[in-house]
């Protein structure tokens, strides 16, 4: 298929489409309105369902019924609907469904602004909601790299049956970029295998349930979601690691839209000599620790850069285990750092790391 | 040429983000790189909207963008907010119908262009924005002529009467570009 | 010998875990045979609640959904959009429904979701230790209330059944008892109705049921009933608040 020139969120929209999913439910909220305005057009046209919910619990709960019966089902929010959507993602994430649902982030907290943002990071990877469970999370830097990770996140959402969350800024949504899909729709619905409610006749019946009176299978069941989640951790890390071949001056870290700005900033100190890396993890979770271990292993210093005061730097932390000193640079409020910004903050790092460049 | 970077600023419903939509079609159709990154907000109609869009024969690292290399103003009060930023050496297009006042910048190539009148000669006082995209592409040589009207013969295709309109406007625009520059 | 009565297919042999003189246990029987008797369990899905029928999934013998609390009808219409062969049914208690869930009971019946919605409203939170309900009558001592309810400061008791019966889209709602066997008998043809039109594909329906709860009432059974009949029955009259042929046609007067 030739190329189109294609906002984020509606982008995003045609991928599940693609990715055969024809169902969703959700509810406005700025700035990932358009995947809705999108589908409601769109859906029809392809024999699926598109549902406004009530609200983003409502929306997160049919998610929850439609995925229930075996079906490919689709929900997007942003910042404040996620966290109403937290509790379904509990029962989701313990009933094993295979949902997937974007963020696209706007600047928080509370009721925050429409700006981009890149502060739910924590939210997503560690304190999603209550109880103990995992999702998986995808963090596109680009249109085209968002349309691939969403298709992605049914494949990964069907193989663990786990929730998958594709994150974004606002930027990633509002903006146009050229992007291709694949020609081909994915063919056969998803498999209900032993576990979706099709109705019992001819075999037992079946439940899907999340109370657990009895704590011996209760504890049973969390050690079997976290055995799961570290098969999850084996296969599926993905990251992308930007000049970082030999050793290097800095070591910048960012995903998302950010690293895209930090790339800039860092092709503009490679004109005065600067040797900076880019590691941006493509997973957030599972992080890539060992990778960026390594990468961070040939640098003489790390800088943590985000759209937030500071979430990733906690797993950056974590990877280095104390080897480097680590520098953080990030706005809030949905300012977005401009690559001025950052080659500011980069000057300071680089300052730090006694590194010279060439001489001025 | 390696990458350019276009802010196109102005009330919202003066149809800048538009001509930024044609203009990074038109750069995609040729095989260049491309983003069209907006301001979004509250402020569907008036208020202030402006789009950056980057054109590059490289992958587009940073689609957003505080020095531009080239301003297109619609209103007075983008061009006070954006003005400083162009970088030196760059480009700024001004809508003179609209704003009375001359840009401070010594160091940038500005262009004063009667937009709303040439629209308004053209068949349509809507189509100021495609005046001053039709100047910049006049002045710029960024994308070829005829690539930007094939956009908007597509852009208005399910509104095809008001396509002669809207095309004579950038043309017109075009040809004071091209003036502007000295070409024939 | 000519046998008379049999456990139903539509329910699973587990003794239930409700209490002496509770009927819940009646409302489940009602629900299974009917889903038995229509031929539909092999197709059917229902949705337990969070509260006392929390463990509904357990009894009854069909594909069974456990919801977040309140959320029974926003599962039920994931469920029923995305297979619409499906016949879905929510089972939810007062608190459940007329408190936490407002909302997306409403929503649900107004986009007129096809399925089914069986309310047990038995005036009290049950599970959690008989606190103040929705529906908790005026006066009536709770562990919350402990001066019995005041309606100055906690409202009147809802009426969910007229509540939802004023919304435009078609629906068929009925409010029913089975305290008797008389009652008992007209609760089982109301539920069926709402099955058949489900299964028809006709409209969102509603049946809610009155039911006792001798434990957090302090009463014994037998008081229970008479409780329910005196008390309760005035204020949530029996009998069918909606049908889908009173529709008007959903005219809308205004101007656009």
């Amino acid at each position: 298929m030739a190329k189109v020139l294609m906002k984020g969120n509606e982008a995003i929209g045609e991928a599940a489409i693609r990715a055969g999913c024809v169902h969703f439910f959700g509810y406005p909220i700025t700035p990932q309105s358009e995947v809705p305005e999108y589908l409601a057009k769109r859906l029809p046209e392809v024999g699926g369902r598109f549902v406004q919910a009530e609200s983003e619990v409502a929306a997160s709960n049919m998610i929850y019924g439609a995925a229930g019966v075996g079906m490919r089902v689709l929900t997007t929010s942003s910042s404040p609907g996620i966290s109403l959507m937290a509790e379904a993602l509990s029962y989701i994430a313990a009933c094993e469904l295979p949902v997937v649902l974007v963020n696209i982030m706007r600047a928080g907290p509370g009721l925050g602004g429409i700006l981009p943002s890149q502060g739910d990071y924590l939210q997503a990877t560690k304190g999603t909601a209550h109880g103990d469970f995992d999702l998986i999370v995808l963090a596109p830097d680009s249109v085209q790299e968002a349309v691939r990770l969403v298709i992605s996140a049914f494949e990964l959402a069907e193989k663990y049956r786990n929730p998958v969350m594709v994150i974004g800024d606002g930027m990633i949504g509002q903006m146009m970029e050229p992007v291709e899909f694949p020609d081909e729709v994915k063919g056969p619905p998803l498999d209900p295998g032993d576990w979706a409610l099709t109705g019992c006749a001819g075999r037992e019946k079946r439940i899907i349930n999340s109370l657990y009176l009895d704590p011996d299978f209760a504890d049973r069941h969390n050690r079997k979601l976290k055995a799961k989640f570290e098969r999850i951790r084996e296969a599926e890390q993905r990251w992308e690691a930007y000049n970082c071949d030999g050793p290097c001056d800095l070591l910048v870290v960012s995903f998302g839209m950010m690293s895209r700005i930090c790339k800039t900033a860092i092709e503009e100190l490679k004109a005065e000599g600067f040797k900076i890396g880019l590691f941006r993890p493509i997973t957030l979770k599972p992080y890539p620790y060992e990778a960026l271990r390594k990468a961070a292993d040939k640098a003489k210093r790390i800088i943590s850069i985000e759209m937030n005061m500071g979430q990733m730097i906690e797993d950056v932390k974590l990877a280095a285990l104390g080897t480097k000193p680590i520098d953080f640079f990030g706005m809030a409020g949905g300012l977005v750092p401009s690559p001025d910004d950052v080659v500011a903050a980069l000057r300071d790092s680089l300052k730090k790391a006694g590194a010279g460049g060439k001489a001025r | 040429m390696a990458s350019t970077e276009v802010l196109m600023a102005g009330f919202g419903g003066q149809g800048m983000l538009l001509s930024g939509k044609l203009l990074a079609h038109a750069a995609m159709t040729l095989g260049k790189q491309v983003s069209w990154l907006p301001s979004y907000g509250p402020e569907m109609r008036g208020g202030t909207a402006n789009v950056t869009v980057c054109v590059s024969d490289k992958p587009v690292g940073s689609p957003y963008i505080t020095r531009p290399t080239a301003l297109l103003v619609m209103n007075q009060p983008s061009l006070e907010k954006f003005g400083s930023r162009v970088r030196e050496g760059g480009l700024i297009v001004i809508n003179s119908s609209l704003i009375p006042i001359k840009s401070d910048r010594a160091d940038c190539k500005v262009l004063y262009v009667d937009a709303a009148e040439l629209a308004r000669k053209a068949g349509t006082a809507r189509a100021a924005n495609l005046v001053m995209l039709g100047c910049y592409v006049g002045w710029s040589d960024i994308v070829e002529r005829e690539s930007v009207v094939k956009e908007i013969e597509e852009e208005f295709s399910s509104k095809a009467k008001f396509i002669p309109a809207n095309v004579a406007a950038y043309e017109a625009g075009y040809e004071a570009g091209l003036k502007l520059r000295g070409g024939a | 010998m000519k046998k008379i009565f049999s456990y139903t297919e539509g329910l699973t042999r587990r003794p239930t875990h409700y209490c002496p003189g509770c009927t819940h246990g009646v409302i489940h029987r009602l629900v299974g045979e009917v889903v038995e008797e229509l031929g539909l369990r092999g197709r059917t899905v229902g949705i337990a609640p969070v509260g006392c029928s929390v463990l509904a999934y357990e009894y009854f013998n069909c594909d069974m959904f456990e919801a977040s609390h309140g959320r029974a009808p926003a599962v039920a219409t994931g469920a029923k959009r995305t297979r619409p062969n499906l016949i879905v049914f929510t089972y939810q208690g007062d608190g459940d429904l007329a408190s936490i869930g407002m909302a997306e009971i409403v929503h649900a019946a107004n986009r007129g979701e096809k399925f089914t919605t069986i309310f047990v409203n038995n005036a009290i939170y049950g599970m959690t230790g008989g606190q103040m309900a929705p529906t908790t009558m005026p006066g009536q001592h709770s562990t919350t209330s402990p001066g019995g309810r005041n309606c100055d400061e906690a409202g009147y008791p809802i009426r969910v059944a007229e509540l939802l019966s004023t919304l435009t889209t078609p629906a068929y709602i009925e409010r029913v008892a089975v305290h008797t066997p008389a009652h008992t008998i007209r609760a089982k043809e109301a539920i069926r109705k709402a099955f058949e039109l489900q299964a028809e594909g006709r409209c969102y329906t509603f049946i809610e049921v009155l039911s006792t709860c001798p434990t957090n009432w302090g009463l014994s059974p037998r008081e229970s009933e008479k409780w329910l009949e005196n008390v309760m029955m005035p204020y949530y009259t029996l009998g069918v608040k909606k049908r889908p042929e009173d529709f008007d046609g959903g005219i809308f007067h205004g101007k656009h």
